[in-house]
């Protein structure tokens, strides 16, 4: 056998005619997983016309009055937590499938963030309190004339394109220098944590030019749309929700495909796959890539549904957060993560609002139960029942 | 014999001399220099100030004195007086006289200081040494020109050699503005000699560079003068900063390392990176804050002592929950680092948030003993706080005590046997687990200790320990890990690293 041994976390058992089909095959290699299983994809689709009529209905027919009427706060919640959902996945890819631990994944989140908020600053035009062609802050501080890296960022597309090359091209170099000198594990983990700290200290300085300690905030339109009204708001929602859904396929379609196994394969023996030939920095270097630019797009979609961007998103602390995401939801599982996010950020919302001094007692205690006694999240639950009813009552 | 005898006469002489002085070279104070003081006007009032100076006659001092301590009074009519407990004086006749309309007479701050300036200066002629010794620092800190004719006087009468150099640099400070180019040299000159960084403020006017080009110092001697001086205080003050900066630097590294040690240690036995580790310094330093208090409550007396019982207890404090944070949860998490390292994480945020709970969310305040407020003073710009240098020798001890446990003691031994083969040292009979527990207690001890001397230098709260966490892994990572020598250099050099880069990037912006 030359293959690594991949099957372990795929959560979709490969169908047994499609092996036989495959066994031709002179590689041999074990048959891939489908992308999702048939079910799977009607549930899908019928999830997304659901929610295309759904939300545009209650978020703009309905009454105010009406119990179905989905308001302005409910609707920035659940965009909100769609982005992190986002951004748990692209951790999902390099924790669960890779084996790095991100706890940096903040960073690209927020400089994806950075990128739209510096569209969505440009575009207030002479309306901010200053009235002056440069942002407010600028003219705080006394400048004169936009910093170089600011320039073409009124166009949308240019922003666009920062959002997905900021992220990208930073985590390219950093991964490139640091899995070639082979820092795994806890290290880069660490690692991480500090690029992501050193990167906070810096956005919190007024000389960097990302507004300092307030960051960017009092956002009037994007792309000519007022950007607090409530079809703008639903049209974000849309396609945050679209960019989950393709990005939890783009997900699937990588960790079922060839390049996908040889990066599980990095996870489970990076040592034994490099005697089998494989040079595992190019494929730690597309995963990686990828998660980073998958985390910018989502922080991209996160400010303008928030209305603000500031240092503290990058701290040290929403980096770890995401990791828990990840953990309680079941890493190495794709749909996981998006459970797991949802989850804990529903709770963090329900705590904040109703008992916020146990909140941080809450995390805390996630933090620390679910490696010890639920090592495989909530999916590992749902799989064990799941077992369990298939085998008749016996354990996984 | 005769040395004494010499000196007396010498001492009698001067005195006897600066009786006479006054009455030969000036004439006698009148009701017209005075009637200024009782009028509204304050350029009169500063102008008759400055002729009592130069008269410094008993009369002018008696005027003068009394005007500092705001015990001189004015009629309506003009007539000045002063006041004293058997009534208003005439201070040219030292007649009592009726005023009840008198009134205080009033300065505004410049002339407050200047009449100060002139007590001190005419204190210079006092026989009293000390008195005069006193006058002379007294005015060296704030010398107005108005009392150069004082200045003057006593230069020439002065015999004590070390207060007349002194003298020379006060009658320098008066006369750097004098009209004689040959005199502001030499003012120049003794200025430039004192080596003082408070003198740069005199010195700097001298060769600024009118907006017309031409200088505001005409005589180019002069200005080449100051500006030697000024650049002889420039190096002195870089020798100030670049000392400072090392010390600075040693002082973070010493903290640093307080930190670092205990991380060092359960690492490099368990590989375990413990985010919570910050939160050890945290409990050391709210141990200290506990231990202070009860203290001051219950023995205010013994309260200059009270560090000696909080370095056991914050030691104690951190170590429990050390070891039962590692009975409890990371036993169970060996050979999963990456979740250590989230469980520990959300350990950090229950014990932040416990003590936010039991503590408040405000910084509390642990006072220094007194021993250990103020400083040295090595060089002019540069006071080397004493708790700052208490931590850093009490750093030095605890690396030592960590050295010490760790060769020469049985547990030191097995620390280190687990280290180096987990394997080998269980199968020869060492309980590992045991020695991993312990281990931890102690490294976690340790962040007690430094969360102690944290607690004499910094704000308190319940983030303390969040700011050093990430320091912390540098140190330990520079260092090598498991290497007590190596967490030392990392600490200091990490230090000295920072404090450098800071202060070199600080001399680079603009």
């Amino acid at each position: 056998m030359n293959t690594p041994n991949v099957s372990a976390n795929l959560d979709v058992a490969p169908q047994p005619d499609e092996q036989a089909k495959r066994e031709g095959f002179a590689l041999g290699l074990p048959p891939r997983a489908a992308l999702l299983p048939r079910s799977g994809w009607i549930a899908l689709i019928a999830f997304i016309i659901a929610m295309g009529i759904c939300v545009p209905v209650a978020a703009l027919v309905l009454p105010e009055s009406s119990t179905f009427h989905l308001s302005a706060y409910s609707m920035t919640l659940v965009g909100k937590l769609m982005c992190y959902a986002i951004g748990a996945l692209a951790l999902d890819l390099v924790w669960g499938y890779c084996g790095i631990l991100s706890l940096g994944h903040a960073l690209f989140f927020a400089l994806g963030g950075y990128a739209m908020g510096m569209y969505l600053m440009r575009s207030i035009g002479r309306e901010g309190n200053y009235q002056s062609d440069l942002p407010d802050f600028m003219v705080f501080l006394d400048w004169h004339k936009l910093p170089w890296y600011w320039q073409g960022t009124e166009h949308l597309w240019y922003a666009l394109l920062l959002v997905i090359l900021v992220p990208g091209i930073l985590a390219w170099v950093f991964g490139f220098f640091t899995f070639r000198s082979r820092v795994k594990g806890v290290y880069l983990s660490i690692i991480t944590q500090a690029m992501t700290f050193a990167a906070m200290l810096l956005f919190y300085r007024n000389e960097t030019g990302f507004g300092g300690n307030n960051g960017f905030t009092d956002f009037k339109r994007i792309a000519g749309f007022p950007i607090t009204s409530a079809s703008t708001r639903t049209v974000l929602f849309l396609m945050t929700l679209g960019v989950l859904i393709l990005a939890f396929i783009a997900a699937r379609a990588i960790v079922t495909s060839k390049l996908g196994r040889v990066v599980t394969g990095v996870r489970d023996g990076e040592a034994r796959l490099m005697f089998l030939g494989y040079s595992p920095l190019s494929y730690k270097l597309f995963i990686w890539t990828v998660s980073a630019v998958l985390c910018g797009i989502a922080g991209a979609l996160y400010v303008p549904q928030v209305g603000i961007i500031n240092p503290n998103e990058m701290s040290p602390g929403n980096s770890i957060e995401m990791a828990i995401w990840v953990a309680v939801g079941g890493r190495g599982t794709l749909i996981g993560p998006i459970i797991g996010a949802f989850a804990v950020n529903g709770a963090k919302s329900f705590f904040t609002a109703n008992f916020p001094e146990y909140w941080l007692f809450f995390l805390g205690l996630i933090f620390t139960l679910v490696p010890l006694l639920l090592p495989s999240g909530i999916m590992g639950l749902i799989d064990i029942a799941l077992r369990k009813k298939k085998a008749g009552g016996h354990s996984h | 014999m005769t040395d004494s005898i010499l000196r007396f006469a010498r001492r009698g002489l001067c005195a006897i001399l600066i009786a006479c002085m006054p009455l030969a070279a000036f004439a006698a104070l009148s009701a017209d220099d005075l009637a200024p003081l009782a009028a509204d006007d304050f350029d009169a009032k500063s102008a008759a100030i400055d002729k009592l100076i130069a008269n410094a006659d008993a009369p002018s001092i008696a005027v003068l004195s009394a005007l500092a301590d705001g015990s001189l009074v004015a009629t309506d009519a003009g007539r000045v007086l002063i006041q004293t407990d058997d009534g208003n004086k005439d201070p040219l006749t030292n007649k009592t006289v009726e005023a009840p309309d008198a009134q205080p007479v009033t300065l505004n701050n410049l002339l407050r200081s200047k009449v100060s300036g002139a007590v001190s200066g005419l204190q210079l002629a006092s026989p009293d040494i000390e008195k005069r010794r006193a006058a002379i620092d007294e005015l060296l800190k704030n010398a107005d020109p108005s009392i150069k004719p004082l200045v003057d006087k006593a230069r020439a009468q002065e015999t004590d050699p070390t207060l007349k150099k002194r003298l020379d640099t006060l009658w320098a400070t008066t006369a750097l503005h004098d009209t004689d180019a040959n005199k502001r040299l030499e003012a120049v000159q003794l200025v430039a000699a004192r080596h003082d960084l408070d003198m740069n403020e005199l010195l700097r006017p001298i060769v600024v560079k009118n907006a017309d080009g031409t200088f505001a110092e005409p005589d180019a001697r002069v200005r080449a003068a100051a500006q030697a001086g000024i650049e002889e205080l420039d190096s002195i003050q870089r020798r100030g900063e670049i000392v400072g900066t090392i010390f600075a630097g040693l002082s973070l590294g010493s903290v640093l390392l307080l930190a670092a040690l205990g991380l060092a240690i359960t690492y490099g036995l368990i590989g375990v990176i413990n985010m919570a580790h910050g939160e050890f310094l945290m409990i050391g330093a709210y141990a200290t804050y506990v231990v202070q208090n009860l203290v001051q409550h219950y023995a205010p007396g013994a309260f200059n002592w009270y560090p000696l019982f909080a370095v056991p207890v914050s030691f104690a404090a951190a170590a429990l929950v050390g070891i039962v944070l590692e009975r409890l949860v990371l036993k169970h998490l060996y050979g999963r680092p990456l979740e250590t390292l989230l469980t520990t994480f959300g350990i950090s945020l229950i014990l932040i948030q416990a003590t936010r709970t039991i503590f408040g969310a405000q910084n509390v305040q642990v006072t220094n003993p007194s021993w250990m407020s103020g400083g040295v003073s090595v060089m002019q710009n540069l006071i080397l706080p004493y708790n700052r240098l208490t931590i850093l020798g009490f750093s030095l001890v605890v690396v030592l005590l960590a050295w010490v446990v760790l060769t020469k003691t049985r547990l030191g031994l097995f620390v280190r046997a687990v280290t180096q083969n987990r394997r080998m040292a269980a199968c020869v009979g060492v309980k590992t687990a045991r020695v991993d527990s312990y281990a931890f207690a102690f490294g976690a001890g340790i962040a007690g200790l430094g969360g102690c001397a944290l607690s004499q230098i910094g704000n308190i709260g319940p983030d303390l320990g969040q700011s050093y966490i990430i320091d912390s892994f540098m140190t330990v990572v520079l260092g090598g890990v498991g290497q007590l020598a190596g967490t030392v250099i990392g600490g200091f050099g990490l230090g000295l690293v920072s404090k450098t880069t800071r202060s070199v990037l600080k001399a680079c912006s603009p």
